[in-house]
């Protein structure tokens, strides 16, 4: 019987949420409308540090339509141990409370609220609200601070020491070729297109619900639970559209907190957004400084690899990153040592951004690895070849799954590698001088604790629902797809369900676990489902498939199929009337280990890609044209092909700003971010992006985890700046060792 | 955004009279000024919305020159024919700025006096002399990539960020203005000013006159031309340096040559004495080498922005070189020509 072709796992579709979101119907969390509300305008510290010595609202609260100014003096209760204010993150130290007491820890801190009828009296009003400072002696120098770096002593959640191996430091000494230099990171802000805002309705019974702007409803839920001792009942988060977030979302932002205290003071439904100037007073990427030293034999090989690095968190707690273990990882070389320190700036503490430490440590690593290249007077891409590791060097496993070598070989013969000249200085096109660059890329394929439920009515539509985001990701589309897949129906009759508390139990979207552990728990729900159907049908008047059990089936057009004989076919509705079901419903929980992931128990499991850039740098004027990029991309099983090449596309641009723009200058004698705006803090726009090929590479991996996919959202960023920086010195014979690359470096 | 009286005036004449008085702003495309409020930088008591006034018309000049109306959309001035034909260099440098939808929304009178983009401006939690007078320069030892590095003072050391003006430097541009007192005719060069030590001052209009147009003389710059921006990206950032040049060759020789810089001064930054330097040379790179020195004459840098002086000196050769090859850059191909 001919059916239609089926849509499922590999299918390049739409995402199914694009119609809304392109026509404005999808609503984010400051767009909800609610009755009688009530406007929040955060106020914000002028000093880096010191004490609130007094706070004059007089003028503030004589605006018209000003309800209350919410400081640390007459705010409610709320909790005061470091414990209740943790989130998942789980970073050690003492994370921030706003509105606390009248501690300054960071220039731009929230240290009042103003309330309103309007958000135009409550902006006003908030620059009317005079408050005086004691000021202490701070410091945002990371340069400066670096001399005072240390080792947590207390690790957060996710943290991977580095391992050494061999005798790194004797093997340096004697390697004929080195290299060697300190490489920088600077601040970075993750400036998702959507601000972050809380809409939070306050209901008579004294419960909540908060649309928030998060990458994880239920951690919000449980932080305002303990911060503010709601029972979590009485507590509904929705996070149903995000627009963005990068990592600055992973953690309760400020004014979800801020806006339930409002609420819950003024028993009112409020919102309180944050403008594009005040999305610099929280999360950004650490600040990093990455002295790296290589060994190497005349051939190319690497003998020694020594990878320090130090990146800048806060004085109150430590975050900490990944950032010194992936050249280990990655390279085969008998002797690596590794170091990796905080450093305590006077700013909010700094945060996850897109690859956190890989996108710092991995691409500034690739810089230092292509100097050795031409140290080597080896091709870049061969002496990557020459280093090549198919295990984990670092922690001696096997990979579930490493097809970097292909990634490398396919992304070579797209790109036209084989045609590069190797001298540096030695393209040229007109008045431009042009440089062919590459890089290697690594990110984690993660998985986490996922449930799902799936709901399917005997009208043959089906409901598949989980607290996970979707901060643009895809993650609807992908639930929808396996949900396809698995039972066989059209996207048209499937409904995805997500960003909700409610909902059955995720993490945050967040460490590009989200496709494959949700596509994992959506997956075993249909499963059940399907388990159920099988049963329902045995009902059914003359048992038309027999004794079959769930392997002599398959799900297909809305039919119970059986597989040796496919003719014989039971429509869901069928089987569902025979059984008197009008819904079946079930839901699964998938967590780390089960099917083939056991195998996979102790390997690694990683990402790969292989990145090659071209660039055009004008000879005299140093204006550098990123011209063309191919990102070959090593990432298991590719659920949805469009959105996976968006990811991917996405994370590209993020690293073409990396390399040339992404900067936030602190003013270091008032402690302040001073381009804090899009006017003055450059990222990519349309005229910076050419020509961008993302390839994937076949990576068939079922140990990984169930789905044999590793995930997406990351690996677009890691890399790719390293290859346009060699890109640069190959087409100018000037390495940067400083990101970005802005046309003072470059200028003779 | 604070309280302030808002009106609408339909005439010129009633918008003088309303214009009269402390505090008060006309409101044109409000690219610059919503933000200024937003940000509470700018507090007007009174806001003058002169969107209705008749000065939305780009006409011809006795003698062969145009007047641009100053409520004239920036996007429409470049695009329009007789712009495009006579004088491309202003097409040119309005549409290397901001973005389309900007362009769409900015005026010729809004651009000619909009503000500057110093960090220190636009954030009023830190020092700045523009903004609040005698509470010193936080740009000064701060943060100033995008500073100035000629006619600065000890008082400010901000740029003026537009690339319309620019080209009108080079266009010998008059400012129309009306007012209290009546009307006045300013030539650009004595429009903006330098800082001084009144840097709250940018421009030389008095409290209550309005900008009514800007008229172009009759030139002939079609050809040998060129304004060529240098920035952080490719399209949408305020220059670091930008080089607008207007030429005459004749029989091989350079019969006049007009050179005015953006993005690094308080104004659009020209030397007519200078200038004299390459009147009667051979278009060449020492030629401009040793012109770009005199007009770079007394630039200092700021730390930070100390690359804008070698920038502008390349800038600037380049740019005389594409003119004098009637090569103009294009803003569309971001490739240098
Ligand atoms: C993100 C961004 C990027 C930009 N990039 C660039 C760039 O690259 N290059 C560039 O040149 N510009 C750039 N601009 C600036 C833009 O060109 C100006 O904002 C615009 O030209 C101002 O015009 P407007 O009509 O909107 O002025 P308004 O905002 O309405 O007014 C600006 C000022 O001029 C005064 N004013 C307006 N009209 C008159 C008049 N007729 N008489 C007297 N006073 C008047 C107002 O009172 C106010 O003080 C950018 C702006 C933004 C926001
Ligand atoms: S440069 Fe001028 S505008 Fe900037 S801070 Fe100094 S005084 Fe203010």
């Amino acid at each position: 019987m001919a059916t239609a072709a089926k849509i499922g796992i590999g299918s390049a579709i739409n995402r199914v949420d694009g119609v809304e979101k392109v026509t404005g119907t999808a609503r984010y969390a400051a767009e909800h409308p609610v009755e009688n509300l009530l406007y929040g305008y955060i106020v914000e510290a002028a000093i880096a540090k010191g004490r609130i010595v007094s706070i004059d609202e007089e003028a503030a609260r004589a605006v018209p339509g000003v309800v209350e100014v919410i400081t640390h003096l007459n705010r409610p209760h709320v909790a005061w141990t470091d414990h209740s204010y943790q989130d998942e993150l789980k970073i050690p130290g003492s994370p921030f409370r706003p509105l606390y007491d009248d501690r300054i820890q960071f220039s731009q801190q929230p240290i009042a609220l103003v309330m309103a009828e309007t958000f135009e009296a409550a902006r006003y009003a908030a620059s009317l609200v005079e408050v005086a400072y004691e000021a202490e002696a701070h410091n945002t120098d990371f340069e400066v601070a670096v001399g005072e770096k240390y080792v947590p002593k207390k690790k957060r959640s996710g943290y991977m020491a580095p391992k050494d191996r061999g005798d790194a430091a004797q093997a340096f000494a004697d390697a004929p070729l080195k290299v060697s230099g300190d490489y920088r990171l600077p601040p970075e802000h993750h400036n998702p297109m959507e601000m972050f805002g809380s809409t939070v309705e306050w209901h008579d019974d004294g419960s909540i619900t908060v649309h928030d702007k998060t990458q994880g409803s239920q951690v919000v839920q449980g932080y305002l639970a303990s911060v503010f001792g709601f029972s979590k009942k009485k507590v509904r988060v929705l996070n149903p559209y995000v627009g963005g977030a990068f990592g600055s979302g992973l953690r309760p932002q400020h004014q979800v907190f801020l806006a339930v205290l409002a609420a819950k003071m003024l028993e009112r439904s409020v919102r309180v957004t944050m403008t594009r100037n005040q999305m610099f007073s929280h999360a950004y990427r650490p600040q990093a400084i990455q002295s790296i030293a290589l060994g190497a034999e005349t051939t190319g090989k690497l003998t020694a690899i020594r990878n320090e690095a130090t990146t800048s968190t806060s004085r109150y707690e430590d975050n900490m990153e990944n950032v010194v273990t992936w050249g280990l990882m990655n390279y085969d070389c008998p002797n690596a040592d590794a170091e990796y320190t905080v450093a305590q700036v006077d700013t909010a503490t700094s945060a996850d951004m897109r690859a956190p430490g890989a996108a710092t440590g991995m691409t500034l690593f690739e810089i230092a690895i292509d100097e050795m290249a031409y140290e080597a007077k080896v091709d870049p891409l061969e002496f990557r070849l020459i280093n090549y590791s198919p295990i984990d060097a670092m922690n001696g496993t096997p990979y579930t799954s490493k097809a970097l070598r292909e990634a490398f070989q396919e992304g070579a013969e797209a790109f036209g590698w084989s045609k590069r000249s190797a001298e540096a200085r030695s393209m040229r096109d007109g008045k431009e001088l042009v440089g062919w660059g590459c890089a290697t890329g690594m990110w984690d394929a993660q998985f986490s604790k996922t449930s799902a439920s799936a709901k399917l009515t005997a009208n043959g539509h089906l409901e598949v629902a989980c607290a996970t985001s979707d901060i643009g990701t895809g993650s609807y589309t992908v639930m929808t797809l396996v949900a396809a897949d698995t039972l066989g129906l059209p996207p048209e009759q499937i409904t995805a369900k997500l960003g909700d508390s409610d909902l059955p139990t995720a993490p945050v979207e967040g460490g590009s676990w989200g496709a494959a552990s949700s596509g994992a728990a959506v997956q075993l729900a249909c499963q059940a489902v399907g388990k159920k159907l099988l049963k329902a049908a045995g009902k059914i008047a003359g048992a038309p498939l027999g004794e079959a059990t769930i392997d002599d089936v398959l799900f297909e057009d809305g039919c119970i199929v059986l597989k040796d004989a496919p003719t014989v076919r039971v429509p869901f509705g069928d089987a569902m009337r025979a059984a008197d079901l009008t819904q079946i419903e079930e839901e699964e929980t998938a967590a780390p280990g089960f099917g083939d992931m056991w195998k996979g128990m102790h390997k690694s499991k990683n990402t790969h890609s292989a990145i090659f850039a071209e660039v055009k740098v004008d000879e005299e004027l140093g204006v550098i044209r990123v011209t063309r990029i191919v990102d070959a991309v090593a990432a298991g099983r590719i659920i949805n092909p469009k959105t996976a090449r968006s990811q991917i596309l996405g994370g590209v641009v993020m690293g073409m700003g990396m390399a040339l723009h992404e900067e936030t200058f602190p003013d270091h004698r008032l402690g302040r971010w001073m381009n804090h705006n899009f006017g003055e803090y450059h990222v990519p726009v349309h005229a910076d992006i050419h020509d961008i090929q993302v390839i994937f590479v076949d990576e068939p991996d079922p140990e990984v985890t169930p789905l044999g996919v590793k995930g997406l959202g990351e690996i677009g960023i890691v890399g790719t700046a390293a290859a346009i920086a060699n890109a640069i010195y190959h087409a100018t014979g000037k390495r940067v060792r400083s990101l970005p690359i802005t046309i003072d470096k470059i200028l003779d | 955004m604070n309280r302030f009286d808002y009106a609408r005036p339909a005439s010129v004449a009633e918008a003088v009279q309303a214009g009269a008085g402390e505090q008060v702003r006309f409101l044109a495309g409000g690219t610059n000024l919503i933000d200024l409020m937003k940000e509470n930088v700018d507090r007007p008591t009174t806001v003058i919305d002169i969107n209705r006034l008749p000065l939305n018309a780009i006409e011809e000049l006795d003698g062969g020159g145009l007047r641009l109306g100053a409520l004239v959309p920036n996007a429409e001035t470049a695009w329009d024919a007789r712009v495009e034909q006579r004088y491309p260099l202003l097409s040119s440098a309005i549409l290397a700025g901001a973005s389309p939808q900007l362009r769409n929304a900015a005026t010729n009178g809004g651009n000619l006096n909009q503000r500057t983009r110093c960090y220190y401006f636009y954030d009023v939690a830190t020092p700045c002399n523009k903004r609040e007078p005698g509470s010193g320069c936080g740009a000064i030892g701060g943060v100033n990539r995008i500073h100035a590095i000629l006619g600065a003072s000890d008082q400010c050391i901000a740029t003026h960020p537009s690339d319309m003006c620019v080209a009108l430097a080079v266009l010998d541009a008059t400012v129309q203005v009306t007012g209290p007192e009546g009307d006045r005719a300013i030539p650009i060069a004595d429009y903006h000013r330098l800082p001084g030590d009144e840097p709250w001052r940018d421009n030389t209009l008095k409290p209550g006159e309005l900008v009514t147009g800007i008229d172009l003389p009759a030139e002939d710059f079609t050809q040998t031309y060129t304004y060529l921006k240098l920035r952080d990206r490719l399209s949408y950032a305020f220059a670091l340096v930008s080089i607008a040049v207007a030429m005459r060759v004749e029989d091989g020789t350079i019969a006049e040559a007009r050179v005015a810089l953006g993005g690094v001064a308080h104004k659009p930054w020209r030397s007519t004495e200078a200038e004299k330097l390459l009147k009667g040379q051979h278009p060449s790179p020492q030629a401009f080498g040793t012109f770009a020195d005199a007009l770079l004459a007394g630039a200092v840098g700021q730390g930070e922005n100390d690359f804008k002086i070698p920038l502008a000196r390349k800038g600037i050769v380049r740019a005389l070189k594409q003119a004098a090859e009637a090569t103009p850059q294009s803003q569309t191909d971001k490739r240098v020509a």
